[in-house]
Order: structure tokens, then sequence, then C-alpha cells
């Protein structure tokens, strides 16, 4: 349904994101999971065709974003990052305008305003200025209007950001009740929501993606590995097989090998640390030991950050 | 079309929602009125002072002022003046109040061009300044119930304000795209505005050959045939393509706009 090839975004004075490909497909939910900064609703902004991309393409339902923007536009329903509201509107008059200029026939309008005010729960506060609603409510209305007209498409920035724990809850299953008819890619930083929602996760990184799976598998993947990444002078082989015999150690990788010296790269199991073991063990067969650093992981640098968030939401 | 009056009609709904229809009114209404009653004692001096001089040298009935055509010539563009210091006011948040607050993603996202945008925001301030000058009926009625003005003048001079406001409408517009803040946009135009009306100032002092451009770059100068009656294509050719410029940089604005994120 949504296919990114290569998409690469160059601020002034800053690239966004970088050589960015992916596919999703129809009826799926995925997740867009990363820090701040990481180029998440970059991404966004160009699969909906708020910007255009420096390089790369999209294409929506194989329509390109660039060259068939409209085509696009009216299969996506899009929450941006900040709920796009007019504050000095009722709810329900701007949700009429909204139905307007997507293109909702006048005949249908008022069911339509109606049935996504019934989804998210806003139909008993139709009447309240935008102004004066809550945060929650705002992002309740932030969504009522990506779905209105029902499009096949949903691409929601953070959409359950300053959501209490209930609204929360009601949000995500309503996300869990489209997939299947509609493709939803949502963005978050926070792990659980990935967990509960989506079918598959993508990690993105400083303006690149640094792993695509099920969040399952990402979640093993992440919490199962120790990397260490070792410069040794010795033979390969023997080191290899050395190493691999130690107590903690998973896997041993031969990385590079020029003339005698080698650079491999040792996984252990989480919260070991090899690192004093495996240095004893280089100095006891005789080998050189040239440089042994526990490799910045970024897969885990990001799980650090992401679970410093799910800490973040379970004490508030 | 439809895309279009949705925005028209939510955007003056944002004017009569906000205070600012009605501050722009009310000053306007104030203002014209209180022009009239002085252009108008102001011309009835000028009739006494004919009449009392044409009694004092005989030789029969004096030579009567077209009063009432004084009258609306001096209020037609004694009104354009002051339309000056309005339209910034009305054009001021048409697109940096839409940056401010991030509904501009809705509407460069929804299934509607970027023209239709640029358009509707533009009819929207439009219409609020076409009930800006209709609401001058008032003190011109007075013509009416007591004089018999010659109603030729009167309609070019009101087509003269309406195509000059569509330009500087537009100018304002395009300003309202390049900030985040409406006070500054409204300062901004006001000043390319101001810009604009004094180029006919400069003109006076300038030599012939560029006192001619600037006479004709000046927004006023274009003014006067419409007010005396005579409708020049070059002067509604000038407004029109002043006000064809400004929508088609409006247009591309918006579209620097999507490139800067
Ligand atoms: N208009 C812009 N001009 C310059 N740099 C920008 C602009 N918009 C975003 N950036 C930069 O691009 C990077 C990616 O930003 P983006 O908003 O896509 O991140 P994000 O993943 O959505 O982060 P967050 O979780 O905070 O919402 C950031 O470093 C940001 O500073
Ligand atoms: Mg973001």
């Amino acid at each position: 349904m949504i296919t990114v090839e290569n998409l690469t975004k160059r601020y002034p004075n800053k690239t966004a994101i970088d050589g960015v490909s992916f596919n999703v497909k129809k009826g799926e939910i995925l997740g867009f999971l990363g820090p701040n900064g990481a180029g998440k609703t970059t991404t966004m902004r160009i699969i909906t065709g708020y910007m255009p991309a420096t390089e790369g393409t999209v294409r929506v339902d194989n329509f390109d974003v660039f060259e068939k923007p409209l085509d696009v536009r009216r299969r996506i329903g899009y929450l941006p990052e900040n709920p796009p509201l007019y504050p000095d509107m009722a709810i329900a008059g701007y949700l009429r305008f909204v139905a307007k200029i997507k293109g909702v026939p006048k005949s249908s309008l008022d069911d339509e305003v109606a049935r996504v005010m019934e989804k998210v729960n806003i139909t008993d506060v139709k009447d309240r200025i935008i102004a004066k609603l809550s945060k929650g409510y705002k992002q309740r209305v932030g969504i009522a209007q990506a779905l209105l007209n029902d499009p096949p498409v949903l691409i929601l920035d953070e959409p359950t950001i300053g959501l209490d724990p209930k609204q929360i809850h009601e949000v995500r299953e309503l996300i869990k009740e489209l997939a299947g008819s509609h493709t939803v890619v949502l963005s978050t930083h926070i792990l659980p929501e990935v967990e509960q929602t989506c079918h598959r996760v993508i990690i993105i990184e400083r303006g690149k993606i640094i792993a695509v799976d099920t969040p399952q598998n990402l979640r093993f993947q992440l919490k199962g590995v120790e990397r260490v990444s070792m410069e040794i002078a010795g033979p390969a082989a023997e080191v290899v097989s050395r190493l691999k015999a130690m107590p903690g150690v998973l896997e041993v990788r031969v990385v590079d090998e020029t003339d005698g010296r080698c650079r491999f790269q040792v996984e252990g199991e989480l919260k070991k640390d090899i690192r004093s073991d495996l240095a004893r063990a280089v100095v006891e067969s005789g080998w050189g030991l040239l440089e042994l650093q526990s490799e910045t992981m970024s897969l885990e640098d990001i799980f650090l950050k992401l679970t410093t968030a799910e800490d973040l939401e379970k004490q508030s | 079309m439809r895309n279009i009056l949705a925005i028209v009609e939510r955007e003056l709904r944002g004017y009569f929602i906000s205070p600012i229809a009605y501050v722009v009114l009310t000053m306007f209404v104030f203002l014209s009125g209180l022009f009239f009653r002085a252009i108008l004692s102001q011309v009835m001096a000028m009739e006494m002072v004919n009449s009392m001089r044409s009694q004092q040298f005989g030789g029969g009935a004096p030579a009567p002022l077209d009063m009432p055509g004084m009258i609306s010539r001096g209020f037609l563009s004694t009104m354009s003046v002051i339309l000056l210091f309005m339209i910034p006011m009305i054009t001021m948040g048409l697109f940096s109040e839409e940056k401010k607050r991030g509904t501009i993603e809705l509407l460069l996202t929804a299934p509607i061009t970027d023209a239709q945008v640029v358009l509707g925001k533009f009819f929207a301030a439009a219409s609020f300044f076409v009930i800006l000058l209709l609401s001058t009926w008032v003190p011109m009625s007075v013509l009416y119930i007591y004089g018999d003005p010659a109603s030729g003048p009167i309609l070019s001079g009101y087509l003269g304000l309406l195509l000059y406001g569509f330009a500087l409408l537009a100018i304002g517009m395009f300003i309202s795209t390049l900030t985040e803040n409406q006070i500054v946009a409204a300062v901004l135009s006001f000043g390319t505005i101001m810009v604009l009306w004094l180029v006919d100032v400069l003109a006076n002092t300038a030599e012939s050959g560029t006192r001619e451009v600037l006479t004709y770059l000046s927004i006023l100068s274009h003014l006067d045939d419409f007010m005396r009656g005579i409708l020049a294509t070059s002067h509604i050719i000038f407004y029109l393509s002043l006000m064809l410029v400004a929508l088609f940089l409006t247009y591309r604005s918006i579209d620097s706009l999507r490139w800067r994120g």
C-alpha cells in the first residue's frame, strides 16, 4: 500500500532522514519507533505530501506523492504531530469544515461528522470551543479529523501523546479496530505502544532505519545480546575457537583481517560484562590485544532511550 | 469550487468570531462618517463663498457648483486613504495564523490544491472588503436623499476602490505567508503599501524619465480617473496585474513553504 524508496530529506543545516526505504502492506499497522529528532515526523510529512523529499520516492496505492499529490492525499488521513485545530471553532463546526475540504458529499456530511465523533468519544462535547478543550480532547479531535471520509491509509504522528492511560487504551483499541480494513502508520517513542498495537516496527535513529521486525522479535533481539568489538594480533581461526569456548559468549565473527591483525565482533549474554574475561583470555594465549571496546550498538542505545521513555510513562 | 467555498466560509466566520472584524468595521464606519461630515461642510462653505461672490459682482444667477459631485469625489478619495490602513488588518492573519497554529499542515495535506487555498483566502478577504465598502453606502445615501448626484462617477469611483482594494489585499496576503506573526505581517504590509503610495511624492521631484515610471507605480495615481468617472483600461489593467502578480507570489510562497518545512 505504501512504498518508500531511498527517501532523503536535507535541511540547509541538517539531514533529517537519510536513505530510508520500507513497505507497508495493505491492512498492516506499522509502528515508527525512535527517539526525539530521529526523523519520524519528517518521514510522515513526506508521505502525506506536506513536504517534498530531497531524494527518493513515495508511492501510496501506486500513486507517486510528488506526481499525483491529490490522488495520494485523498487516500490518507493524517494526524500531524501538533493537531491542526482552529482554536476559535466549535468541535462540530471544525469537523464539518475538514469534511468539506476532504470532499465528503453534502448529503452525508452530518452523518460522517457524527460517525467520527462517536469513534473517539467526543459527541457529548461537540459544541465546545476547541480553545477551551484539554490536551487529551484536542488530540481526540485531531484523530477524528484524520478519520473523516474514511481514508484507507492513516498516518498518525504520536497519536496517544497527551492522553491519560484510559484514553491511551481507547485509542490503541481504535487503531487495532482499524487494522485489516485500513493501513496504519503510527509513530511513537514509547516501546509498549508498538508492542500492543503494531504488526511490524521500524526503528529509526538519526535519520536511518536500524531495524525492521515484529515487536516480539525486536524485543528479544534487543534484550538478548551484548556486543564487543576487539582487535587482536593473532591467528584468526584460533582466536575464534578460543573465544567461542568461553562461558557467556554467544557468537564470534571476524569482521576484518589485515596482515596478522584481526577485528572481531563478539556477542555475549546481556547484563554479563565479558570484557575482562575476553581480555584475560587473549593475553593468556599470548596474542596481542590492540583494542577492546563495547560496541556502541545503536539498537541498544535506542533501547536505553526508549526504556527510559517507557519508565517515564509508568511513573506518570 | 466547493473546496474554495469551504475555505471562504471558514475564513469569514473566523473574521467575525475574532474581534478583528468588529474593530475594523467600527473604525471604518466611524472614520468614514467623520470625514463625510467634514467634506460636506467644506463643500457647503465653498458653495456659500461662491454664491456670495457672484451676488457681489452681479451678472445674474451664480454658476452653480456641482456640490454632490464634489462631495462624492472627495469622500471616495478619502476612503482610499483610510482603506490603506484597514487592509493590512484584514490580511495580516490569512497565512501567518495558519502557520502559527499548525493548521497549514491540514490545508496542505488535504485533497485540495494550493491554488484553491490561496483563492479561498483571497475571496474571503475580498468579501470582507466589499462589506467595508458597502458600509459607506450610509453616508452616500444622504447625497441621494438631499441632492441629485451624477451616478456615473460614483459607480466608477467604487469600481476603482474595489480594484485598488483587491490589489492591496493580494499584496497583504502574500506578506502574511512570510511570517508566523500577524503583527509583523500587518506592519510589513502597511510599510509596503506606504511605499507604493509615496512613490507618487518621489515622482514630483524626479527627472522626467523616472517620473513617469514612479507615477505609474503609484497605487493612488491610478484612482483619480475612476473618481472623475473615467474608466480607462490602462488603470484597470494596472490594478488587475498588481493583484495577479501578488496572487502568484502567494502561490509560490506556499510552495516554498513546503520545501522549507
Ligand atoms: N524545518 C526544519 N528545518 C531544519 N531542521 C529541521 C526542520 N524540521 C525538522 N528538522 C530536524 O530534523 C530532524 C528530524 O526531525 P523530526 O521532527 O522528523 O524528528 P522526530 O523523530 O519526529 O522527533 P520527535 O520524537 O521529537 O517528534 C531533527 O533533528 C530536527 O531538528
Ligand atoms: Mg515528531
